[in-house]
């Protein structure tokens, strides 16, 4: 992200939405198998856009293309174009590791690395950036104090962050997406294995997190998407069914099939 | 509802049913009982055998003469130490390496497939094989029976079992554990030597004790390549004296205490290797605790 976009980012507060990530005409496959059907979707800057829709309508394959995660494995593929601020990163060239250092990710299960708590903020900060103790030290707190996590954390950043509750893990794992300093965090159904105090805490922490991040979330839960989300898209059998603001498609769909999964009679 | 439960309780599809699970039941109870009674049967022996042997003497003196009295196998026990440190020092990186190669690089490729297939050879393959192999390579072109030998025979053994064990404890590591790594922005390397293998350590270091382990018995190769030395020598490049061959050639002897220090020796490599299993037991379990 560049300097212009942020000023403009700024100056279209009240006026026009800036997207962070516009989807053209993208068709995703597992080998021959169609995964995603020509998606065409805006995910406007520092809003949360959710992604809803029964088991395998394609919404985690959806977020999985933003970060190109799909390309760990072979026979993935995706054509169309995903503009990330203007630039396509579908293309063949892109840096990867580059790309996934400003879009961030969290996953369903917690996953912390068999290191320290600190560690395992630092890893992924070492990766870019060369900071001096000190100002790890200072990231390591911003990062945990972002994810809520610092109060219970912060008298036991060398012990394993395998030693922490599940909900403390998931938190670690956005306080490390956090520590990065991402544009965009991709969060793939993040509260599905946690229980309902944890999940309260890490929906708050969306709310919060968006004055600063882009956030799409993929979540099986519609209450969810309905208190944490500004936007959601309603996709099925690969595509994408019905997007808009949250309210909207919540409170009258114009799509017969949105409203039949949202109410419940379908799914 | 109590009628219901009794007529099922007295269906004969029941009875049939409990019948099977206690013969399969009884079945496995013996089977666990011999293979139990079996090794208690080789610890008594050796304890029986062995135990009067092991004073400070053996570990002090070297091995005694044709004849002669006393002595101890301080040129043995070092020697073995020597021979087996060196193949761990060895084969730990070659072994630990190659499965990284193979559960992160290769996989599913046909150089992976091939290297898989082969090390599941070298897995099974004869030591006395292995001893003859590098006896021709090495020993026959240097002319003289040296320590090094026994060290390349010894990590030719070993290497395969660590390649296997640290592939399989690789793969254990969820997926998951990767994505997130590289959803950092972690290059490949990084994600497979910082997170992948560090998830896995417990289970790799459990390999390689076990590797150290199995080679620390091993009499064929070494007959081969380091030989024996009745003298006490750190001297790798010599013929070294080791525990296995000695127990053997002592075992063969017409000489008591030779026949005793033979038992001596296999009571000590018995509990060494015991000793080895137990830690890397405990290593891994602790591991998975926390």
């Amino acid at each position: 992200m560049n300097d212009s976009t942020q000023s403009q980012a700024h100056q279209s507060q009240g006026g026009a939405a800036k997207n962070a990530i516009e989807i053209r005409n993208m068709n995703f496959y597992y080998g021959s198998f169609q995964g995603l059907k020509d998606i065409n979707m805006d995910i406007e800057e520092k809003k949360v856009t959710a992604f809803i829709g029964p088991s395998g309508c394609g919404k985690s394959t959806l977020l999985r293309t933003l970060n190109r995660m799909y390309d760990l494995y072979p026979g993935q593929r995706a054509e169309g174009e995903i503009k990330f601020y203007g630039h396509n990163i579908l293309n063949k060239k892109e840096d990867l590791n580059l790309l996934r250092s400003k879009i961030g990710m969290v996953f369903q299960k917690p996953t912390p690395f068999p290191m320290s708590i600190y560690d395992n903020i630092a890893f992924g900060v070492r990766l870019y950036e060369n900071l001096s103790k000190s100002e790890m030290d200072e990231r390591v707190e911003w990062a945990l104090n972002k994810a809520a996590l610092w109060s219970e954390a912060k008298d036991k950043l060398n012990q394993s962050g395998l030693s922490l509750s599940g909900g403390q893990q998931q938190r670690l794992c956005i306080a490390r997406g956090v520590a990065v300093k991402p544009s965009v965090i991709l969060l793939d159904e993040p509260t599905s294995a946690l229980d309902p105090i944890s999940t309260g805490k890490i929906e708050e922490l969306i709310s919060e997190l968006k004055s600063d991040y882009t956030i799409a979330i993929v979540t099986h839960n519609m209450q969810q998407a309905a208190r944490v989300s500004d936007y959601s898209a309603y996709m099925y059998l690969g595509s994408l069914v019905e997007f808009g603001k949250t309210d909207e498609l919540f409170i009258k769909p114009k799509r017969k099939e949105t409203e039949d999964y949202i109410t419940g009679r379908f799914g | 509802m109590n009628t219901a439960n009794h007529t099922k309780q007295n269906s004969p599809l029941f009875a049939k049913r409990k019948l099977s699970n206690f013969i399969g039941l009884s079945l496995s109870i013996s089977a666990m009982l011999i293979g139990m009674a079996i090794l208690l049967w080789i610890l008594t022996i050796l304890f029986v055998k062995g135990f009067s042997e092991i004073d400070l003497e053996i570990f002090t003196a070297s091995v005694p003469g044709p004849g002669s009295k006393n002595g101890g196998l301080l040129n043995a026990i070092v020697g073995s130490l020597l021979l087996v440190g060196t193949c761990t020092l060895v084969s730990t990186p070659i072994g630990v390496l190659a499965g990284l190669y193979l559960s992160e690089y290769g996989d599913r490729s046909r150089i992976a497939a091939i290297t898989r297939f082969i090390t599941d050879i070298m897995l099974s393959a004869p030591s006395i094989v292995i001893g003859l192999f590098v006896y021709a390579i090495f020993v026959a072109q240097i002319k003289h029976f040296s320590g090094w030998a026994g060290t390349v025979a010894l990590a030719l053994i070993a290497v395969p079992v660590i390649v296997r064990t640290t592939e399989n404890m690789l793969r254990l590591v969820p997926g998951s554990l990767r994505e997130a790594a590289y959803a950092l922005g972690a290059p490949k390397w990084k994600v497979a030597f910082k997170v992948t293998l560090k998830a896995a350590q417990s289970g790799v270091m459990t390999g390689i004790l076990l590797a150290i382990a199995r080679v620390s018995g091993e009499t064929a190769p070494l007959l081969f390549t380091a030989l024996n030395n009745q003298f006490f020598s750190l001297n790798m490049n010599a013929p070294m004296a080791n525990l296995p061959v000695t127990i053997f050639q002592f075992a063969m002897s017409p000489y008591d205490n030779w026949n005793g220090l033979a038992w001596g020796g296999a009571l000590l490599i018995t509990m060494a290797v015991l000793l080895i299993n137990i830690v890397a037991r405990l290593a891994f379990k602790k591991e998975k605790l926390s």
